[in-house]
């Protein structure tokens, strides 16, 4: 009770200090000699308010105080604690408040950590900042207030939906929005450079430390959701390229290509529009991401209850600032390089830009194929999707000239260069067909397309390993993020030609043979848990080479709200996982089982981790 | 003759604009072949002609009509004015059940036979697919 009320004036009055802030920095931008103390005082403020809301809704959760809306709605007594907590994120009001909470903690960083530019900069970054702050303030506390009472105070709340209560992804969402909401500051700011003039090498160094903190995120973040969707969903697949997957991933291929661009423009000041237009980009992708996700017009296999008003004002308070932005745009952003520069085919920055086009050209089947469907639904009320086949039909061949462009382009001297060492380079590449050739045929895999695609594959794998060990004047951050990249592809394409499934309905005590795998039902044991009720099956599975397993996946009947989940039981090894989930059909005596085998599961997710390492690198790095 | 900045001008131009056409083009060509359209089993009972094309069927499972053997599983999915007979043979989502939504996606057999090739999984128990909540009506 005593915290929901705290909490609702604590947000009122960081909406308050928000406007406050625009009047000071209004004052201030008329006298920009230093930076009015007020300002980053207020800032602080603004930030403490949010914090004090969400800590206080945090509190709410975790003594159940069920007079407050959100608690009743999304939590229940028996929860163990630590999902209390994270179902302070699990829902709409709290997940805004999340985004709140970021958008504040980044503006306060940025003015504090930034030394080097003007103060009419960082004032103008504040403004555009602020105009995202009060605008999310006045959404939550309008639409979707965390803090609205209940009146009679409901004994019991309805609970958290189950999938939801596992570690993946309690911290899925903080870090994802790390990311998604980090791009707010380079959205601010990149406005606030094209107003001031000043998008050039040097702002281009401040700000991408920005970039990348926001691309490290977004990056685990998508991972987290990934491994959560491959264990928990119990399908055994990582990326299903469903709408709401597609929102994570537009803004990275974005941002991604921002960061490469930022690149050339520390170096060459050229590309500023390119750059400013990105950055606007990323943005607004992410918000397009919450308004989907947040709205419910899409039709998404990850799409939970929610309420359309919510997004209507969403979609307003987006087309505000993208109509903003271009305006800010059109008017001040003009290119101050009108001098013609010298331009060489053969160079990083024009490999750069080819793979930034590659990437744009990604971007656009993905943003295609995610709102297509919407756009179809609204003028001819028909109803289609589009599956993955589409995404891969595609991207596939053009993945082939970006790979080897990847392999390349690093090896290139800024403004003109010539091939160094290309016998060696030739020689790797055939190395490379040979290899992904014998590969194939190995396994009895004659398609052309996959033989080129692992190609160029294990082209950018080779070059960049061998570049661990001799390049001199080496970047070690974009070797480890390209050859993440390279494994990434490899294991993804392995992953996807030598998966084998076997999907059957058996009875307990009843044995499936199938070739050479047998898959004997054992048992089944029940569990009693606080929260749950669990099956526990007991499989034995015999594999061709006469080896066998035993496997334990897991049944789960949740009491509150009443839903069953599989815990599917997964060995992992180097080499491959072995997966196993079971449903139960209703009333019936038959289980749904699917067993499965992946190749090189875990090195889907490794790659990931190695190409935020990258990133992570590049963040730490000292610029010489 | 025009300078060489000009011409440098020019061929990205024409570069730039062969590439977009392409791309339009390739992305349009490929979304007509890959699309997936829902229907109801109403919509599916007054079809003209069937064709081979995969196609999203959505409803509810009607009461008592799910029998599992060790192959499949079969169901019936109704809009409370016409039905059609399901058999599919795959792993079986969770929220998956008597008397609640579905999305089964697959190819007809005929008017009052479908064969599903994969049932979409929900989340939340509250949530009904968009596409299921009208070819329901108002129920």
């Amino acid at each position: 009770m005593i915290y929901s009320l705290i909490g609702n004036y604590s947000l009122i009055l960081g909406l308050i200090t928000g406007l406050i802030l625009f009047y000071l920095s209004f004052k201030n931008f008329q006298n920009p000699k230093l930076l009015n103390s007020q300002i980053l005082s207020f800032t602080f403020f603004q930030l403490f308010f949010v914090l004090v809301s969400f800590i206080c809704l945090i509190l709410s959760f975790v003594v159940s105080d069920f007079s407050n809306e959100t608690v009743f709605n999304n939590s229940h007594t028996t929860k163990p604690l630590f999902y209390k907590i994270s179902g302070t994120w699990g829902n709409h009001e709290g997940s805004l408040l999340l985004w709140l909470l970021v958008l504040t903690l980044f503006i306060y960083i940025f003015l504090l950590k930034t030394k080097n530019q003007s103060v009419k900069y960082k004032i103008l970054t504040l403004v555009f900042q602020q105009i995202i702050i009060v605008g999310f303030f006045v959404f939550l506390i309008k639409t979707s207030n965390p803090f609205n009472y209940l009146f009679p105070i409901p004994a019991e709340g309805l609970g958290l939906n189950p999938i939801l209560q596992d570690p993946a992804l309690a911290i899925h969402p903080p870090i994802l929005y790390l990311g998604y909401v980090g791009s707010s500051i380079i959205f601010s700011s990149v406005l606030a450079a094209s107003c001031l003039k000043i998008v050039n090498s040097s702002w281009a160094i401040h700000i991408k430390k920005w970039i990348l903190t926001s691309w490290i995120f977004l990056t685990l973040g998508i991972l987290l959701g990934s491994i959560w969707a491959y264990y928990e969903l119990g399908w055994g697949g990582f990326w299903f390229w469903d709408p709401v997957e597609n929102v994570s991933l537009m803004p990275w291929i974005a941002l991604t290509t921002l960061l490469h661009c930022i690149l050339v423009l520390e170096r060459k000041s050229i590309l500023t529009s390119w750059v400013v237009i990105l950055s606007i980009a990323t943005f607004t992708l992410s918000m397009c991401g919450t308004f989907l996700v947040r709205s419910g017009i899409l039709n998404s296999v990850h799409t939970f209850a929610n309420d359309p008003e919510r997004g209507l004002f969403i979609l307003i308070f987006l087309f505000i600032l993208i109509f903003l932005s271009l305006c800010i745009f059109f008017f001040f952003h003009k290119d101050e390089n009108k001098k013609f520069q010298s331009f060489f085919w053969l160079s990083k920055e024009t490999s750069i830009l080819i793979n930034n086009w590659f990437m744009m050209y990604f971007l656009s089947v993905v943003l295609i194929g995610t709102v297509y469907p919407i756009f179809l639904d609204v003028i001819t009320s028909e109803k289609i999707s589009v599956g993955p086949p589409f995404y891969h039909k595609l991207m596939l061949p053009f993945l082939i000239p970006f790979l080897l462009m990847m392999a390349i382009g690093p090896r290139l001297k800024w403004i003109k260069s010539k091939l160094d060492n290309k016998i060696y380079l030739i020689s790797l590449l055939s190395i490379s067909i040979l290899f992904s050739f014998l590969i194939l045929n190995f396994f009895n895999q004659k398609i052309l397309i996959n033989t080129v695609l692992i190609s160029s594959g294990l082209y950018l794998f080779f070059i960049t390993l061998r570049d661990f060990f001799i390049s001199k004047n080496k970047n070690l951050s974009q070797n480890f993020a390209h050859f993440g990249f390279s494994l990434l592809i490899l294991s993804i394409l392995f992953n996807n030609l030598f998966s084998s499934e076997i999907i059957t309905n058996l009875k307990v005590g009843e044995t499936f043979e199938n070739g050479d795998t047998k898959i004997i039902f054992k048992s089944i044991n029940q569990k009693k848990e606080k929260n749950y009720n669990s099956i526990i099956a007991n499989f034995k599975i015999q594999n061709s080479n006469g080896k066998k397993d035993e496997f334990f996946p897991e049944l789960r009947i949740y009491n509150q709200p009443v839903i069953a989940t599989s815990e599917a039981d997964i060995k992992t090894t180097i080499m491959q996982d072995k997966f196993i989930v079971i449903n139960l059909v209703q009333n019936q005596d038959f289980f749904n089982v699917r067993y499965q085998v992946k190749p090189l599961m875990v090195w889907i997710w490794l790659s990931v981790l190695l190409i935020a390492s990258g990133g992570l690198i590049s963040f730490l790095k000292k610029r010489l | 003759m025009y300078g060489k900045k000009v011409k440098l001008r020019l061929l990205f131009i024409v570069i730039i604009l062969i590439t977009l056409v392409l791309t339009t083009f390739l992305i349009l060509k490929s979304l007509e072949e890959n699309v997936v359209y829902f229907q109801s089993p109403t919509e599916i009972k007054s079809l003209m002609e069937l064709d081979n094309n995969k196609i999203r069927i959505g409803g509810m499972v009607k009461e008592n009509s799910i029998i599992i053997n060790s192959k499949e599983v079969n169901f019936i999915i109704t809009d409370f004015k016409n039905e059609i007979n399901v058999s599919y043979s795959g792993a079986v989502p969770n929220l998956f059940s008597e008397g609640e939504g579905v999305v089964a996606e697959g190819f007809l057999k005929d008017r009052n036979f479908f064969y599903a090739t994969k049932i979409l999984a929900k989340h939340d128990e509250n949530y009904m697919p968009p596409e299921v909540k009208e070819a329901l009506g108002d129920k």
